[in-house]
């Protein structure tokens, strides 16, 4: 058996040494990469994918960690996700989720990962799709994934979650913020933790005036849970509407969501193909450099020179 | 497609103490070269590092200890990633550690040991200049 099929057996029986060096392989856009997706990928759609996002300091990671033990105590087994950014000057990271999830880190029925953004806007890394697809195939019930801090547009979880649970906590914002666009709109569960802080019930009702005006679309009305993650208060409840959002899935939103997930990631397969082996090619030739040079010195702009490069490419 | 590797390093804090300062300082220097460091938090027990080590599949494990109890742990931890197939990782450690323990420590597999007082560029060169070819 080669490498790449030794890995891929490693995945499949829940390995857990395996399991990291593929999801490196992977984050790395290593070449062997692909075909370890390929291989892992019938194996995959089977987890359950719940998606935490929320501000910063919401108490993302705290509530993960208590979600964890509950599903551990149900006999789940559970693999998280947990992103933080990149810095966009030096490309380094400090990754700081785990340091809420350590009651896990030994336990053999919980695998935790830290990803770095490596510079992906949205809320999660560029690899972090297929790092859930491993952790799917390792044979694991559940697979969490945390988001950065979200403020108000990192909302690609959607693309990757079949439920997501949005954190907010008492004191962020008014019922103005309560109906922005982007991060408010996608949650199927709401969460406000910290809730023995003052303003809780304020925040409550800030998120639940702003659900009366929504039109459902899909028959599941996204309800507003109390938790204090710190004391695990709440988190059984949240549990509950988890595990009520995954039966309602199953009755046709769960097909239609995942036919759009696999299309998203099918465009995202091309897109990423695509620019590749053009920009590959272009940078092959010698006009990618001159008109560099040219933009540089302002006698040209990017949007001219790429429609150049492009022209000339087609006509290959 | 293009390979984008990156070191990472996980920072952990073996042992009872409860002093993390200078272990958030290595952490945020190596961040600012540019890798991507994880941080346990404080009082992990051996096994939860080597456990971390395996799972983060880090290529280079600091640990930062102040309690004096450097040589039980650090022999535990390094015979749990033996155990592990993780002999591989570049091991160093920082904190207060007297002159007269290195010797054993080196001994055990671990590549350096930082005192009080070092300077965060010199920690740098160390990672980058010792940090394997993993794979």
């Amino acid at each position: 058996m080669g490498q790449i099929e030794q890995l891929v057996q490693g995945v499949l029986q829940g390995n857990r040494r395996s399991i990291a060096k593929t999801i490196t392989l992977i984050e790395n856009n290593e070449p062997e990469a692909q075909k370890i997706i390929s291989m892992l990928y019938p194996k995959t759609g089977r987890a359950h994918v719940i998606g935490v996002t929320g501000p910063t300091g919401s108490g993302k990671s705290t509530l993960i960690e208590k979600l964890i033990g509950e599903l551990r105590k149900r006999g789940k087994t559970v693999g998280v996700v947990a992103v933080d950014p990149s810095s966009p000057f030096t490309g380094g990271a400090f990754l700081g989720d785990r340091v809420r999830m350590q009651e896990h880190s030994t336990d053999v029925g919980v695998f935790i990962r830290s990803m770095a953004t490596r510079n992906a806007l949205g809320g999660l890394a560029k690899a972090t799709r297929d790092v859930i697809h491993v952790l799917d195939a390792s044979g694991k019930d559940v697979v969490i994934v945390e988001t950065v801090g979200a403020g108000q547009s990192e909302v690609e979880i959607v693309e990757v979650a079949q439920t997501v649970v949005v954190i907010l906590a008492p004191g962020l914002g008014d019922d103005i913020q309560a109906i922005k666009a982007g991060i408010m709109e996608i949650a199927d569960i709401f969460v406000v933790n910290k809730a023995d802080r003052e303003n809780a019930n304020k925040a409550i009702s800030d998120i639940q005036a702003m659900l009366e005006m929504n039109t459902e679309k899909t028959g599941w009305k996204p309800s507003v849970l109390k938790t204090t993650a710190l004391t695990g208060e709440g988190v059984t409840e949240l549990l509950a509407k988890i595990e009520e959002h995954k039966e309602h899935l199953k009755m046709g939103a769960l097909e239609a969501r995942r036919k759009e997930k696999v299309e998203t990631e099918l465009a995202e397969a091309i897109k990423q193909k695509v620019a590749e082996s053009i920009i590959e090619d272009l940078k092959r030739e010698g006009e990618w450099k001159k008109l560099a040079q040219k933009i540089l010195a302002r006698e040209t702009d990017p949007y001219s020179a790429a429609d150049m490069l492009l022209k000339k490419s087609k006509r290959n | 497609m293009t390979a984008t590797r990156k070191i990472r390093v996980l920072i952990a804090k073996p042992g009872l103490d409860s002093h993390d300062r200078g272990a958030k300082i290595v952490a945020r220097a190596l961040r600012d070269a540019g890798m991507e460091v994880i941080y346990t938090g404080l009082r992990q027990t051996p096994e939860q590092i080597a456990e971390t080590t395996l799972q983060e599949d880090v290529d280079v494990l600091g640990l930062s200890i102040l309690s004096g109890a450097h040589t039980t742990l650090f022999q535990k931890i390094m015979k749990l990633l033996r155990e592990k197939g993780m002999e591989d990782v570049l091991v160093f450690a920082g904190g207060i550690i007297p002159q007269e323990d290195v010797p054993a420590l080196k001994k055990i597999g671990i590549k350096e040991v930082f005192g009080p007082g070092t300077p965060t560029s010199v920690l740098i060169e160390f990672v980058q200049g010792n940090v394997k070819e993993r794979r």
